[in-house]
């Protein structure tokens, strides 16, 4: 089975410098597409493979790419953005690929911005990943030394610069627009869109912002073809996936597999099953803003797709498990608590809407929830739904809560009516 | 005043950017990075050579929960509450750490040794729960675990 992402980490060693990434082949890919193809050609390959985002959203990594203005007449600079603000609670999958390859890093950095024509990189890594950000600037650093980075890289005439940038927090610096407001010394609030960063983003000029797992796969596409990363995949999305369970299995951890990997091979065969004395009760697939899947769920795939059929969303593909000796509403209640506090303020429903949904479940959790409490919180899945905010944080807040209604609503009522926790 | 090594470190800072105020953030942690915190002085100071007013300034710098607008010790922990800890013992922790420095978030110990702050998911999940202190990450924590940590920090 290959594992293109993953295929140079060896958990507990140091990453490769320079000279063993390229022994393994590495920049490759810089040098194909410098050397041998057109911003355009890299552009269609991406666009053929079929390559999705991993950030959580799932949009075409090619398609977004097709809307920055190219040519001799495009405003300029233009920016390629990495998204590496990892912060969506239960994930920890780009924290393997920034401190276990940081010359995948950078060397998808290069080929991708060179498909759209930027000029400057920056990677926008959240403060807490120190050691993914001392493995990535030495790695930047001896990328210029060798003439991947800077003026005319490789006799191309291409010019890439590309900066690491460290941020002080907030979740909201995760969300594109938040996180170009962000590196523009502002407060992380999401921006209005129409217009869209790919004609007016950082400083107003072209700008795409990707995931760090998405951009990752690039150089691998280039070098191997769109035909072979969609044979990747066991379904319609194409490539591998970098999965990840936390919770009381028995051995959690993150596994490259093919896209398209059910949750039970995940959970039983990888992670080992659940821990002596636990039963699984449910997960969320993709990090704390996606929907509880169940038992009678094992067996969807995780992609995007199928994912999305059985009523929840791949996220980012990393599986938090809930088992039968926690409180689903205790649960919930920590979500929500973290959802409250991230929200940035700058739109109503999520400013006023959130904190309350947390107020609600803490009192639900500690024996003074009243039953017309069910009814309001299920009157904010809908008004903090898709279309009533300026981002999607309060719409992905809503998800665990509206499907552990759904799942777990005998555990809410219990608690309403015997005034406490069971659990406790 | 800010020091003649904060404001060198600050202008290698503003050449990174298009427009002075962009590096307002990095500017803050440069300052944090010397005096731990950022003062009110300080942050006139910075607002100053940003071009930007203080109030501006401030908007940004109390966005930002990893910029501190009060003293902290000389160790901030930072304990991560955010779910897959929270399933994994976060509370047992919380408590512990709570006896053992006797203070509460928010709170410094009256050595001036520890900070105590919660922090959300720090992405090591498969090791929780976990906290960091100062720029340390450590994982798959027990009590007994914190105990050895925090006598670390005391001793050293």
């Amino acid at each position: 089975m290959e594992k293109p992402l993953t295929k140079n980490i060896r958990p507990g060693e140091p990453p490769f410098d320079l000279e063993a990434y390229e022994r393994a082949g590495g920049y490759g890919a810089v040098r194909k597409a410098l050397t041998n193809m057109t911003p355009n050609e890299v552009l269609e390959e991406v666009k053929k493979s079929n390559l999705r985002g991993r950030g959580g959203a799932g949009f075409p990594t090619g398609m977004k790419w097709s809307f920055v203005p190219m040519g001799a007449d495009a405003p300029r600079p233009k920016y390629m953005i990495m998204n590496a603000d990892e912060m969506e609670p239960g994930t920890f999958k780009d924290r393997v690929l920034l401190e276990g390859d940081p010359h995948l890093i950078v060397e998808s950095m290069i080929v991708s911005a060179y498909a759209i024509e930027a000029e400057k990189g920056y990677v926008f890594l959240r403060w807490e990943y120190k050691e993914a950000e001392r493995a990535v600037r030495k790695a930047v650093g001896e990328a210029y030394k060798a003439g991947y980075l800077g003026k005319n890289i490789l006799g191309s005439g291409y010019d890439f610069d590309l900066q690491v940038h460290s941020s002080a927090g907030r979740y909201m610096c995760g969300e594109e627009t938040g996180l170009l407001n962000s590196l523009e010394g502002k407060r992380a609030i999401p921006r209005a869109k129409p217009p869209f960063p790919q004609t007016s983003g950082l400083w107003g000029k072209p700008t795409i912002v990707n995931n760090v797992e998405t951009l990752c796969s690039v150089p691998h596409i280039i070098n191997q073809g769109a035909e072979w990363f969609r044979g990747l995949s066991y379904t319609s999305d194409a490539g591998t996936k970098l999965y990840g369970v936390s919770g009381k299995v028995k051995n959690p951890g993150w596994w490259e597999l093919p896209m398209g990997t059910t949750l039970r091979e995940i959970l039983e065969e990888h992670a080992g099953g659940m821990r002596e004395g636990y039963k699984f009760r449910g997960a969320l697939p993709g990090g704390a803003s996606t929907d509880f899947l169940v038992e009678e769920h094992l067996d969807v795939r995780l992609d995007f797709n199928s994912v999305q059929e059985a009523g929840s969303r791949l996220g980012t593909g990393t599986v938090i498990v809930m088992d039968d000796k926690t409180c689903p509403v205790g649960m919930v209640h920590n979500l929500e608590h973290f959802f409250a506090q991230e929200s940035c303020g700058w739109c109503t429903p999520c400013r006023e809407g959130l904190p309350w949904v947390e107020r609600i479940l803490y009192a639900i959790d500690n024996g003074e929830g009243r039953p017309e409490d069910i009814d309001l919180l299920e009157m904010h899945t809908r008004f903090l739904g898709p279309g009533n905010t300026f981002c999607a944080l309060a719409p992905g807040a809503v998800e665990p809560l509206q499907s552990a209604l759904k799942y777990f609503r005998a555990d809410f009522d219990q608690h309403i009516n015997e005034k406490r926790c069971p659990w406790r | 005043m800010l020091s003649e090594e904060e404001r060198q470190e600050i202008e290698k800072e503003l050449e990174h950017y298009e427009y002075k105020r962009a590096a307002s953030i990095e500017a803050l942690k440069i300052l944090q990075k010397h005096r731990r915190w950022v003062t009110d002085e300080g942050l006139a100071d910075l607002a100053g050579i940003l071009e930007m007013s203080t109030a501006e300034l401030d908007n940004v710098a109390t966005f930002y929960n990893l910029i501190y607008r009060q003293p902290v010790g000389e160790n901030v922990i930072l304990l991560c509450d955010s779910i897959s800890c929270w399933l994994m013992g976060y509370e047992q922790i919380r408590d512990h750490m709570r006896e053992r420095l006797g203070i509460n978030y928010g709170e410094t110990t009256p050595d001036g040794k520890f900070t105590l702050i919660p922090i959300v998911c720090l992405g090591t999940c498969d090791h929780a729960p976990a906290m960091m202190v100062g720029e340390k990450l450590y994982n798959d924590l027990t009590p007994e675990k914190v105990d050895e940590i925090l006598e670390q920090y005391r001793t050293g």
